[in-house]
């Protein structure tokens, strides 16, 4: 086989068969993608379904912490996570620029399968095109998902009362830094890794208090800057968070001192945020810290009366607005 | 020690905390006034990001000042910069914050969307690789900013005169920051007790240049960097003085900042600039508060390259830029704060730059309207 993608690869002969079958279905064939068919059929899940799709376009493709494969599953497996549901199925969409070469190709599709693998979810159908040179940047991956909805969740976030508590589950905006990082060439040691992740295990725990949860979302593009200011916008609650209670990691923490962003405004992209009842916070708190994924995470604030804004106490006592940028602070980082 | 964890820690900050607010108590006794103006704008992002303000006793005031190189930038030089990015063979290369800054009718962003070739850079040797990348066109560099900024721009200046590269040229706006501290002690209506003085301006001019100013006005001059818990021992410091009436220059920032300054960074800028009286935005002339090219290098003067003449330019009439920058208004008491102007449509050069007193205000403590 030829090292590089070429347009041949997409054009549906003989050479868009051999990339197929030596790259996709060597990999992901033994379930429904086997026969290629068009279409997944598949069993009818008992309870209602959750479906999501996400895009990615992350610049450069592989990343500290991480690649772009990874961020092809775990973006969507949390989507469906995030909104009560336990992920199932995932389409792979790949759109491949001309001259891309298969070895890295290759390490994305290993990749993918480790981490579908990992994330008990099946990838049941998909799609490759290839585009010429330069009408695309390296790849680009499409995935959508479908998951089965988790009984007894009460997530709604207008049912968010003041004194409600604020949990995340880790380290926040790694993956914004480590992808920043990366394309500006800063090397420093211990620097940010991506915290690309499924966040489905935080789900299931925090499935067992269902009734007391109000909302949880995986905090990516925006940071937890952007959901909270969301929340408060379309609701009539405030929230305070306390910086000191914010578990940054060091690398996140200095990287974000040199280039002067907040960390509350970076993606992460293996973190949730979680609101629920005061009294059942400690109660999760306890069990996700039990597990690897869990196991840096804190409560970090509450939700307070004072509508739309959402503020920080900061190291020196006083207390000031989390505020969102106007543009895109950190193009293309997912 | 952990630079990052330590000029944070939060039993440091509620310790001088403590003791800002004995000295408020004191002032108080005293009937003196602790009137601070923060000049820097990077001063004034900091307080508003770790809500120092908020926390300082009623008496102690902390006014912004005009220590933003992109808010004192004159609308007319927005307006040349503007000329020059509409001609075919000019590229123009700037730091981000100018792109958005109104001149008198547009902004460079917008004549980006129209075609113009702007590039946006985070270092003036950026420059370079332009030049490199478009030999056939003139890069024309915004030299804009105070002594911090002025320094690595004649950095890239003397690279151009060694290798002769005849495609670059700088529009200067430099400005100088102890004149700017001389006028708005003069300025009657204004009551400043002390100034906070900036980071990285220090680093270049010293501390001993502050030296003949308190001399003269006997007012606190107290240098401090960017962390939290320095702001803020900076202002226990400037109370101080003020409590027992010794006023002085102190370097509370002495990792970085000399006494007598950096001496290849204050060689560059005797080599190639000289003194004149600059127009600043909103403030007007200030007596040798700029530097421009000297003449024998005045071929890598855009102004001179381009032929044409920097006029002062009109600003939007309704814009209280100019008395927020010295200080005279609250961002927040400007009529236009966070209605007509906002970071997504700004009206002044305040509310445009990330260091901004107006931004910072937006950002950090906007009330809600």
């Amino acid at each position: 086989m030829t090292n590089t993608i070429q347009i041949a690869h997409g054009g549906g002969g003989r050479l868009s068969s051999q990339l197929i079958d030596e790259e996709i279905v060597s990999r992901f064939g033994d379930g429904p993608l086997k026969s290629l068919p068009d279409a997944a059929l598949l069993p009818n899940p008992s309870n209602k379904i959750v479906f999501s799709t996400d895009s990615f376009v992350v610049q450069p493709l592989i990343f500290p912490g991480g690649d772009i494969g990874n961020l092809a599953v775990h973006g969507t497996v949390n989507d469906i996570s995030v909104a009560g549901g336990k992920p199932l199925w995932l389409s792979l969409g790949l759109i491949l620029e001309e001259g891309l070469p298969i070895e890295t190709l290759q390490v994305v599709l290993d990749t993918i399968k480790k981490t579908a693998e990992e994330c008990n979810i099946k990838i049941v159908t998909g799609d490759t095109k290839v585009v010429g040179k330069g009408q695309c940047d390296g790849m680009y991956i499409n995935t959508a998902g479908i998951g089965e909805a988790l009984e007894n969740f009460n997530l709604d976030k207008n049912k968010i009362i003041p004194g409600d508590t604020l949990l995340v589950s880790g380290t926040i905006g790694d993956h914004g830094m480590a992808v920043l990082a990366a394309r500006e060439g800063v090397k420093i040691e211990n620097g940010p890794e991506s915290d690309t992740a499924s966040v489905y295990k935080l789900v299931e725990i925090a499935h067992e208090f269902g009734e007391d949860v109000r909302f949880m979302r995986d905090p990516t593009r925006g940071g937890l800057a952007a959901v909270l200011n969301e929340i408060a916008s379309k609701t009539k609650i405030g929230f305070k968070l306390e910086s000191n209670s914010i578990p940054l990691s060091p690398g996140t923490d200095s990287i974000s001192e040199i280039f002067g962003i907040d960390p509350l405004n970076v993606a992460c992209e293996g973190r949730m945020l979680l609101i629920c009842n005061c009294n059942t916070a400690d109660k999760i708190l306890k069990k996700w810290k039990q597990t690897p994924e869990g196991r840096e995470a804190a409560v970090i604030g509450n939700a307070t009366s004072t509508a739309e804004r959402v503020e920080l106490l900061t190291v020196t006592g006083g207390s000031r607005l989390i505020d969102v940028p106007q543009g895109e602070l950190l193009p293309r980082i997912c | 020690m952990k630079y990052i964890d330590d000029y944070k820690n939060p039993e440091a900050a509620s310790y001088i905390r403590k003791q800002i607010k004995l000295l408020a108590e004191e002032l108080t006794k005293q009937n003196k006034t602790a009137n601070i103006m923060e000049v820097c704008g990077s001063h004034t992002m900091a307080i508003g990001r770790f809500a120092i303000r908020e926390l300082l006793p009623e008496n102690v005031k902390l006014i912004s000042g005009p220590g933003c190189p992109v808010c004192v930038t004159d609308s007319g030089y927005v307006d040349a910069a503007i000329q020059l990015a509409e001609r075919n063979d000019v590229v123009i290369a700037t730091f981000g914050d100018m792109i958005n800054v109104p001149g008198s009718n547009t902004t460079l962003a917008k004549c980006r969307s129209g075609g113009a070739h702007i590039e946006v850079c985070h270092s003036p040797t950026n420059t370079m690789e332009l030049s490199k990348k478009y030999p056939d066109k003139q890069i024309v560099f915004l030299a804009i900013g105070f002594e911090t900024t002025t320094a690595p721009v004649l950095g890239l200046l003397s690279i151009i005169e060694k290798q002769n590269i005849k495609n670059i040229s700088l529009l200067t706006a430099f400005k100088l920051v102890p004149p700017a501290l001389e006028a708005l002690t003069s300025d009657p209506e204004l009551n400043i007790d002390a100034f906070l003085c900036p980071a990285h301006v220090s680093v270049i001019i010293g501390s001993n240049a502050y030296k003949p100013f308190v001399k003269k006005h006997k007012i606190p001059c107290v240098i401090a960097s960017f962390e939290p818990v320095e702001i803020m021992f900076g202002l226990m410091e400037i109370l101080k003085q003020l409590v027992n009436s010794t006023p002085e220059v102190k370097n509370q920032y002495k990792r970085f900042v000399n006494p007598a300054g950096s001496p290849k960074a204050l060689e560059l800028i005797s080599k190639y600039l000289e003194i004149y009286d600059a127009s600043w935005r909103g403030i007007g002339y200030i007596p040798n508060s700029g530097v421009k090219l000297k003449k024998e290098y005045s071929k890598f003067d855009a102004a001179e390259r381009f032929n044409f003449e920097l006029k002062p330019g009109k600003p939007n009439p309704a814009c209280r830029c100019g008395d927020v920058l010295k200080g005279k208004l609250l961002p927040s008491a400007c009529p236009l704060f966070a209605k007509a102007c906002n970071p997504l449509n700004p009206i002044g050069p305040c509310m445009v730059s990330s260091e901004g007193s107006c931004a910072a205000y937006y950002k950090y403590s906007r009330t809600k309207h």
